[in-house]
Formats: structure tokens, sequence, C-alpha cells
């Protein structure tokens, strides 16, 4: 937009099919914003970091807004569902409750009635909550575009601050969280100052399988300390294969510190990000594994 | 460019405007439908004063684009009495004095009315975090909660 | 006044205004529209520091649209050399900061305005002012603004006989303060930083103003005084005051910042340039980066004290922000910190110091909870070290009548003892507290008590007798947290008649007598004031009007539960005229029944209170909440006591916030970091527990009904009170405010 644009000179569409929606996406060669919830889109517009000639409202696309349990007990998410009509879900808080919570935390109540996790993980600020609960969860995220349709991890599709993975024209469509094992569970936990109304300036997801007490499967993910949300690798590996004793979970927090590779800013130190990541870890393993004891 | 028109039903009427697309609902209900009883203390969604409900759910009007209202229905601050009767928690807020300079009580009275559909009993907690994107700078919040709470036990006793 | 007698005062009335603010109808600053009106945005400086040297403003003028363009040129100059005061705010600033002249002084300063037929034209336009920045080395800490290379803001300010950032030195001494610290058995000395945090009003700043071809003016806005927003304008615009009416929207919190203006007088030189009614509303980034905020400060405290903990010497050297310009609250530390102590020897300094940031507004006890930080926590340590009780040391040491105040006051009936005893006997004091709950989680306890002055000051009033025998009230204050409830109150109980018969009205600049600003916890003290006169006056001429009906003498009538009787010798000789009655035969009887007083009141009261809370800490995280909180404070008279808890609860809640999250945070270039609700963090409403509130009524002899005043003395001792519960818990101490998590990490050495 130039400068001699006016507001006036966006414009506004509300496709009914994902291929309306691609197409007109397509055709507006970049200048396109897709609109969610617009709990980042409506800011940035405001603020004049975002000044976009097309506005597409992708609210009225069924695959974008339906929740769907498959048969195998895998979750299908469309990336537009709001976190509080996910929060209303009968299954989905009971089977992902760390996943739930992570959204839930997006902002106030009323942010809750629109902000969505496809925005979320669209907006690729290293502190969406969602994202690190997502990627614990080992979600994998559908996007099409122009030339198709296809399926990237989580963790794959943030590039940097504000930057994602996303072909030119492709669009995030829904995610895809795997069936549970039995004895699996979840937990999302982040460090803000205030109880509510904050960005993360630490957010840690956990997610494990454990059988007979021993792990079998564990993945970690790890926010607002890099560049981009983490999948530390390391930290499910030093759980896998131990009860949660000590070691093993001071061996995960330490994975996660060394993850680490954050900024000094208005919302933490480098110091203090470091350190919190290894407490809330160990935070998380906790309810994960008392919730997966449940399972 | 000309400008978009929007249809929509706001408490309960059915109304027309013209809007650009990227003006937002707060913007269009003060300064387009003279509906000025929803407060725009920040724009970016992270003070409440703007609460409405869309199609019952509670949301910021100024991160809602005003044709995302096509076709929807509204609920404002201004439709919160019925005639010349106050909703209860209207009431409660003006006997246990739950506002001193009153900029954030639409928002909170329209947030509050969102909870106690949802949950008719809730805590001192749940209260708490539901408005916790409401902000009062004046109260302390401590009146505010208490009103909520006496007309949730108000509410079920009536009920 | 005998509280049990009355039948208003004291009751929990519904507020007069209540009604029109749960139905969104409350006219507030940015809801009102004039015909034709046009919309205005300020260009404001990219710069912390930058010399102007030229602005263009051809191209904005030239777009489309636009109606009037306006550069400090348009407004009224005031030499630095000749002080222009209005109260405390000094016009040669005032002028500077509503729009920058020479100099840009912080990142958001107005550089120019435009006046356009949309906001968006408007916004465009200020994007096409071409502004010549010399851009200058900036300096924004006290530390850095006050070291001898530092850049300087003002060639105009000296500290002594040099070109300094101090623009002035406040002093208040009493007694010998070396020989005092001579005599001490234990001194302790420590020093103290707070950042700047603002007021937080959820109302941004807006006007909407119409100047007609004529030269009448027309202003609607919110502010804590309508009669200052006429002489502001007036000053800045040299527009008369005659020819300004200032009508007072309904505020939506002000704690102090909207004692000064930003925005009318450009909208007036917008208004008579376009000769269109201009609107002017700031955005919460606008509000943040160039309104307020209140100081952060550079404290030192040094307290000497007997074994047996009589304070024998206070010495405090307070270094205050002013932001951009002169004028911060140097008062409120320097004589508000030893003032709720008899200390023989106290010398209490303090120093104004210019940096580039916005600057600084009021902020509820303007400075006095800076200086009560410090004192307040030297004190705690003080009772540690000599193994007393906090609050057995501060009453030990309060002072009482005939106390003489280092600010110069000699106390008469102060009340600060009972609201030690208050806390002292209060269930929360005694409250068993269960120190480390669990693992990593310490809680601790804390008190803290606090001064501020009271005021009275200019106010007016008028009572007027409606024709169908009611009563309406005018008075000159905004209300910014129920003083019309109060008012009601008081004209009701006098009267003698139902509450629901009572109006009260704020008055706009043409219809009502001068009166000062709401602030300093003046105005239910100064209007309850003039308004008991008025009632009386009007009870006067009731009585009057009843005799001449009668035919006998006035002394003869009393007035009594809403109506005249005949006294004395007469009782019982006549039946009672009503106030209806009395109001039906006002013609024939002589006219209209009312009566106004304006008056400067005099007899304020200071105001103390005392705090105590309880903190938990996540040891690992350094997360601080604030679990219970109970807060003692002497209002002399509640006349309407939810709208007093609701001062103290407020004000506490606001001290957690500048305590624990709140603050300033500027980057390398100078420019604010952090101008969002979201990042500079105020408490939200899950953050803080029930508030207890203690009101003690121990009447102000001075005052008609008892009335002291409530809303500044709630914020001056969280934050020491927090501070020293957090030392309990921890068992180290904190210097420097907001506790944030990252900071209590540091502390703790993690």
């Amino acid at each position: 937009m130039t400068a001699e644009m006016t507001m006036t000179d966006i414009r506004f569409l509300a496709p009914e099919t994902l291929d309306d929606a691609i197409s007109a996406y397509a055709a507006a060669q970049g200048a396109a914003r897709i609109l969610a919830g617009g709990t980042d889109l409506l800011v940035q517009m405001r603020n004049g970091v975002a000044r976009p000639g097309v506005i597409i409202d992708i609210k009225g696309i069924g695959e974008l807004t339906d929740i769907a349990e498959g048969a195998d007990g895998s979750f299908t998410l469309g990336a537009a569902v709001s976190g509080a009509v996910l929060g209303e879900h009968p299954r989905f808080g009971t089977v992902w409750p760390g996943v739930l919570e992570a959204i839930n935390l997006i902002g106030s109540t009323q942010v809750q009635g629109r902000a969505s996790a496809g925005g979320n993980l669209c907006n690729a600020s290293p502190a969406g909550d969602s994202v690190p609960a997502m990627v614990a969860a080992g979600a994998v995220v559908t996007v099409q575009g122009p030339k198709g349709r296809r399926q990237l991890a989580v963790e794959a599709f943030p590039a940097g601050p504000g930057r994602t993975n996303l072909a030119p024209g492709e669009i995030v469509v829904s995610f895809t969280l795997p069936p549970r094992p039995p004895g699996s569970g979840d937990a999302y936990l982040r460090m803000i100052p205030r109880t509510e109304m904050d960005i993360a300036v630490v957010g840690v997801g956990v997610n494990l399988t454990l059988a007979d007490g021993v792990v079998t499967a564990a993945r970690v993910g790890l926010g607002a300390v890099a560049p981009t949300v983490l999948l530390v690798a390391d930290a499910g590996r030093a759980l896998v294969g131990s009860r949660l004793e000590d070691a093993a979970v001071d061996a995960a927090a330490a994975a996660c510190r060394a993850a680490c590779n954050p900024i000094d800013d208005k919302r933490g130190t480098i110091a203090y990000r470091v350190r919190a990541a290894g407490v809330l870890l160990r935070r998380s393993v906790a309810i994960a594994a008392e919730r997966a004891g449940r399972n | 460019m000309s400008k978009l028109h929007v249809t929509t039903t706001i408490n309960g009427e059915e109304v027309e405007f013209l809007c650009t697309p990227a003006q937002t609902v707060l913007d269009v209900l003060r300064n387009t439908l003279g509906l000025t009883g929803s407060k725009e203390g920040c724009g970016t969604g992270d003070c409440g004063a703007c609460s409405i409900t869309l199609d019952g759910r509670l949301v910021c009007s100024c991160l809602v684009l005003a044709p995302e209202i096509r076709g929807r229905k509204v609920g404002t601050i201004e439709g919160m009495a019925q005639g010349d009767r106050l909703h209860p928690l209207q009431q409660k807020f003006l006997e246990m004095a739950a506002l001193q300079c009153g900029i954030c009580t639409p928002g909170f009275l329209i947030a509050a009315r969102s909870l106690l559909e949802q949950n008719p009993d809730p805590s001192e907690t749940e209260v708490r975090y539901w408005l916790a994107g409401n902000l009062c700078r004046c109260t302390g919040y401590d009146k505010i909660v208490r009103a909520v709470l006496e007309t949730a036990a108000d509410m079920r006793g009536a009920a | 006044m005998n509280a049990i007698d009355n039948k208003w005062i004291g009751q929990r009335t519904i507020r007069p205004d209540g009604a029109d603010k749960v139905t969104g109808r409350a006219g507030y600053s940015a809801d009102n529209a004039m015909p034709g009106m046009i919309w205005a945005k300020i260009l404001r400086s990219p710069h912390a520091h930058a010399n102007i040297r030229g602005i263009d403003t051809a191209k904005a003028a030239a777009l489309p649209g636009v109606k009037a363009v306006v550069t400090a040129r348009d407004i009224t100059e005031f030499p630095v050399d000749t002080p222009v005061m209005l109260g405390i705010q000094d016009m040669r600033w005032m002028s500077r900061n509503v729009m920058a002249r020479e100099k840009a002084l912080f990142h958001g300063h107005p550089v120019a305005a435009v006046a356009a037929i949309s906001e968006e034209i408007a916004a465009e336009a200020c994007r096409l002012i071409e502004v010549e920045y010399e851009v200058l080395p900036h300096v924004i800490e006290i530390e850095d603004a006050i070291r001898p290379d530092a850049p300087l803001l003002h060639d105009f300010l000296r500290h002594e006989g040099k070109p300094s950032n101090i623009a002035s030195t406040m002093v208040n001494k009493l007694g010998d303060i070396e020989a005092g610290f001579a005599s001490a058995d234990v001194i302790i000395e420590r020093s103290f930083k707070t950042r700047p945090v603002h007021q937080g009003y959820i109302e941004p700043q807006a006007c909407t103003v119409s100047c007609t071809a004529d030269g009448k003016v027309t202003i609607w806005s919110s502010s804590q005084g309508q009669f200052m927003v006429r002489a502001m304008t007036a000053l800045l615009t040299g527009i008369p005051q005659s020819s300004i009416r200032a009508i007072p929207a309904e505020i939506g919190g002000g704690f102090g910042a909207k004692t000064v203006i930003y925005l009318e007088p450009i909208a007036v030189l917008l208004s008579r340039k376009s000769g269109r009614p201009v609107k002017m509303v700031m955005s919460r980034d606008e509000v943040f980066r160039a309104t307020g905020p209140t100081s952060g400060s550079m404290s030192t405290v040094k307290i000497g004290a007997k074994k047996d903990g009589t304070i024998v010497a206070a010495q405090g050297t307070f270094h205050i922000q002013a932001g951009c310009l002169p004028g911060g609250p140097v008062r409120g530390p320097v004589g508000c910190s030893f003032a709720p102590y008899e200390i023989a020897n106290v010398l209490s300094v303090g120093y104004d110091v210019v940096s580039n940031r916005s600057k600084v507004t009021a902020y509820r006890a303007p400075g006095a909870p800076l200086g009560a930080y410090a004192t307040e926590t030297v004190i705690d340590e003080l009772a540690e070290t000599l193994g007393i009780d906090p609050l057995e040391l501060r009453l030990k040491n309060s002072a009482g009548k005939g106390t003489k105040a280092a600010y110069g006051a000699v106390f008469g009936d102060v009340t600060f003892k009972e609201t030690i005893q208050a806390i002292r006997n209060h269930p929360h004091y005694a409250a068993p507290l269960d120190r480390a709950p669990a693992k990593g989680v310490r809680r601790g306890r804390g008190v803290a008590s606090g001064f501020w002055y009271n005021a009275g000051g200019e106010s007016s009033a008028q009572l007027n007798i409606t024709e169908d025998g009611n009563v309406t009230v005018t008075t000159g204050h905004p209300d910014v947290g129920g003083s019309r409830a109060s008012i009601a109150n008081v004209a009701a109980e006098l009267l003698g008649i139902d509450h629901s018969r009572v109006s009260v009205l704020i008055g706009d600049t043409s219809s009502i007598g001068f009166s000062n600003l709401t602030g300093g916890s003046r105005v239910t003290f100064a209007s309850a004031m003039v308004v008991t006169q008025s009632a009386e006056k009007v009870i006067t001429q009731l009585r009057e009007r009843a005799a001449k009906i009668w035919k006998i003498e006035p002394e003869a009538v009393a007035w009594s539960d809403g109506e005249a009787r005949p006294a004395g010798a007469n009782a019982g000789q006549f039946p009672p005229l009503t106030l209806k009655e009395l109001a039906a035969k006002a013609n024939e009887m002589g006219g209209p029944i009312g009566a106004g007083v304006q008056l400067t009141t005099t007899g304020a009261d200071p105001g103390f209170a005392t705090h105590v809370v309880d903190v938990e800490v996540d040891e690992e995280l350094g997360i601080i909440r604030v679990l219970r909180y109970t807060a003692a404070q002497d209002v002399g008279r509640a006349l309407h006591p939810d709208y007093v808890e609701g001062q103290i609860q407020g004000g506490v809640v606001q001290g957690i916030g500048w305590a624990l999250s709140e603050e300033y945070l500027y980057d390398k270039q100078g420019r604010l970091d952090n101008a969002s609700f979201l990042d500079y963090r105020m408490p939200v409403c899950s953050d803080v527990p029930m508030i207890e509130p203690v009101v003690l009524e121990l009447p102000n002899p001075k005052h008609p009904q008892g009335v002291r005043g409530a809303g500044e003395a709630p914020l001056v001792p969280p934050l020491a009170a927090i501070s020293n519960a957090v030392y309990d818990a921890l068992g180290k101490r904190f210097y420097s405010l907001p506790m944030s998590p990252p900071k209590v990490m540091e502390v703790l050495g993690g």
C-alpha cells in the first residue's frame, strides 16, 4: 500500500470455500492478509505494521472452523477455530488438556472469543502460547496453496520472529493431532509476571506417554527463548526410558536451558529466561505425568 | 472505493450502515451509529472497555471488523436493560458501588453477563479470571467482583 | 454532627450519576459530536532530543480534506525567564509541553497538528509535514542526567551556578541534623530507586471544541477541573476566559493526570483556523508516550534512633524526575516522608531533575509514595535492628498534637496513632501465616504507613429549591469517584428530605463560580463545606418565608425533617409547612429560593494511613503475589462509605502495580518501549485479592461534617508495605521497584 492510499482502498472478502479463498489470496500477490480471529491482524493494522490491500475472512469456510475426532482417536482442528469454541468441545480438552490450556491462555476471555491456533501459528511470534504445546503434541499442520496441499510438522512452520515457511499463496487449513496411546498426558505452562493478559516470557509444553511408570515417548516444546518455538529433542530423549526420577527430569531441564537462545527485552532477561525454562520443564513434566497416570 | 453496506442486528433491532472494510465494529458503533456506550480504552484488545457480544459470544469490538458482523447478532451495553428495567447486574453495580469513574463499567457489565450465562455459580477465582481482560483503575476490582458474585447468587435464588 | 442521628450522611445511597453509567449513556470526553465536526491529529517527534530547525507544512495543508494546520508558532510564547503560574503549573513549561517550540524534548513530543475531514486524512497529512531536526544526545535516567557531562536539556537551567539538568532544589529542615545523628545509637542509611509509573486511567484524553467566527469557544472535555481547562486554554491561545465555556464531560479516571491539558488549546486553534468544530482523541499509545506519568526517583534515607526506639534524626535526599520540563512533585517526598513521626532533627532535600521523558503530572499524593517507600523501608530495618515490633516503633515515634513537622506545620488533632492501632488490633496482623506452604514458596507479612497533607482551596456551589419543592445542587468540581453521591447525602441530610429529591450536577465554567481542581483529596472536603453553607442559607430563607406566612419572627421558626415548624412559644400553633408548600408559595412570598456560596475553604487536616499485607513468593520464578491486604485510614468522616472504601481499595491496587509490575521502559534511542496496556502491566482482576479497608472516622473539627479527605493517602504506604513483606518472606531486601521476577531472581542469586 502506498502512502497516498487510505484505508478505504482495502477490499474485504468472505469466501465460502477454501478454493475461493486460495484463488483470492494468490490473486492479491502478497497484498492480502488472512483474517481468522483478527486479534493480531487488527492490532497490526491499527499500529500501521500491516496495511493489507485485501482482507480475506476465512471463518465462513467449513474445513477451517471444524473440530473432528477421527476413528483412530486423532483430532483435526480447523485453523480458524476460536479458543472459546475449542474449550466447549466435549472431548478435545479431555484428550489434549495441555494443548487446550495453551490455546486458552492466548489473551483475555474476549480474545478467546476470536483468537485461533492457526492465527497464533501464523503470527509466528516465538512467544505464541499454543505453539509449544502443539509441538509437544506432535501436531501436523495442513496448508494449501495454488500448488496444492501439503503437511508439515508444527515445529517446521515458523522461520523466525514474524516469519513462516508458508510458500507464497499458501494458507493454513488445519492441525492434526495424532491418536493418543493409553498412559498419555500433556501440559503447558508459561511464565508471565501477572496472572493474565501477558505475553509469555517462557513457555513449555510437555507430552508424555508412560507404560508401567516408564516413559515410552516424550516431546518437549519450548517458547519465547529463541527466534522460533523449539522442539527440544534432547529433553524428550532425557525423559524416555526413565521413571521420571530427579536425575532424568534434571537432565531434561538442563536440555531446555541449553536449547535457549533468548534475548534481553522488555519482557525478560536472558538469564531469567534460561533459568525459568528449566523450572517450567520440571513443573510441566509433573502435570503431564499426573495426567498420563489417569489415562 | 465505495463503502460496504452491512445489515446486522444490534440489541435485537435490524440496523444498516456503511463502512470501510478496515473499520472496526467499535468505530461503527461509536461514530456511525451513535452507540457510545462501548468505550475505546486502547483499541488493541487489552482493556475490555469495548466489550460486546457477537452471536452471544464475548468479544472486544475493537478487534472485530465491521463487515464481519453482516447478518449476525450484536449485543451492546445499550441493550442490556429491558425497557426501564435494569439488568440485575446493572442494578447490583449501582447498589454495591461497583463503579467509580464508570468508563470501564459497560465493558465489565457485558463481560459479567456473559460469564453468568455460561456459569451461574462462579467462584471468586473464576470471576476474577473471566474478567481479567477488563481493566479498571479506580476500584481495585473488589466491589466489582463482589457485585458479580452477589448478582449470581440472587439470580440463582430467583431461578 | 452526631453520626447516629444521621439519616443520609454515612449511608450507602445510590449515586446520582449511576444509572447513566451502567446503561452506557454517560457522556465522557470522546462521546461527544458537534454538527460539521472535523478530526485532528498530532504529529509527534520521533526523536528523544532534537533541535527543530524548521517545519514545512505546505504539503500537508495542500492535501484535499485538510482544513487547518498549527505549530508552536500559533501558541502563546512565554519567555523562559518569567514564571507564569497557574496553581502549581508554570505556563512557560505548559506551553512548551503542549507543542515543542525550540526543541523536541522527548519521543512523542507534539510538533504540529492537523485538522481534516476524517481521522485518516488528518493522519496522512501529519506524515506529509516535513520537520528538519538536528538530533541531540539524549538522557533518560536520573543518574545520567545529573552527571557533570550529561546532555543538557535547557541552557537556562542552573544548579549551584552551573548549567544543569537540576531545575530546582527544595529543603525542609528541623533542629540540628548532625547533633541528632551524633546522639543516635543506631543509624541506618539506604538508597532506593523507583521507575516512573503511569496513572493508567482507562479514558484517553479527548476533546471536542468549537470556536465560532465571533471568537466564542466551547470546549467539551473531561478533566479534573473545567476551570483549569478554561484558564490554561485562555493563556495558551490568548482568548479571554469570558469567551471560553468549558463543559466538564464525565471523566474516565484521572488520578492527578488530568489536572493539566494537552489537546484543548490545539483544538481551539485548529477550530479557529478552520471555522469548524474539531474533535481530538488520543490513542492509548499517545497516552503512555506523551501524558503523565509520575516521576521515577532516586532517594537516600538515613535514620538514627536510640536503643529504646526513639528516632532522633532523619535525613532524606530525593532526586525526582520532572520529565522534559521542570515541575516534578518534589514537595511530596520532601514534606511527607518524615511527617508521620515526631523527629527533632530532620533534613529533607529534594531535586527536580529534567530528562528526555514526557513531562510528569500528578499521581495521587504526588511524590509522597516515593518518599514513603524509602522511609518506611528504613524504619522496617530499624525495627528489626532494634528488636522492636515495626508497628510499636511507629507508635512510639508517631506525630501527635503539637508535633512540628519539618515542612512547617504544627499538627492539631492528628490521628496517625489510631491508624497504627487499627492495624495492630486487626485480626489480619495477628493471623497465623504459613511461611513455607510448599517447596519453593515463601510467604511474608509487611507493614508501612503514609501521610498526605490534604487540601482545601476554592470551591463554589449553588443550591436551588425547584418550583415543585425539590432540590438541585450544582458544584464546580468534576466527580472522579463518587463525590456527587456524597454531596447528595449532605444536602438531603441538612434539608431533612428524602435523598431521591436531591439532584447534583457539575456546572460548566459559565454556570458556576470558580472551583479549583478535583485533586489532593480536597473535593469532598471543600464541596461539602460550600454545599453546607448554601444549604444553611436556604434553610434561613425557608424559615423566613414560614415566619412571614405565620406572621411570627424567623427566630421562632425551626427547620426540621424537611419542614418549617413553629418553635418556642409558638410551638404547635401552626401546622408545619413542608418544602413543597413553601416552594409553591415562593413567588408570592419573596421570589425564588436558592443560595450560592463561593469560598476559599480552609481547615484541611492531614490524612494518615497504615497498611498490612501478606505476600507469597515463588522462589524459583521470582513471582510475587499479594494474598491479603488490609488498609486503615482516618478519613475524618465518610459521607458515603462505599466511595471512601473504593478510594482505598483502588489506591492500594495501584500501589500493588507500582511495587510489582508497572514501569516505564526505554530503548537505547530514548523511545518508550512499552506504550501499551499489554506491556505496561497494570494489575488485572485475577492479580489481586479483596482489599479490606478499615475506615476510621475521627472527625476533623474544622469541617462541618468532619471530613479530612480520602483519595491520596491509600497510595502512600503500599510500596514499602509490599517490599517489607517480601523481605519478611525471603530475608532479602529490595531497594528498587518494581520487584519484577527477573529482579527477584537476581536478588535471590538465581
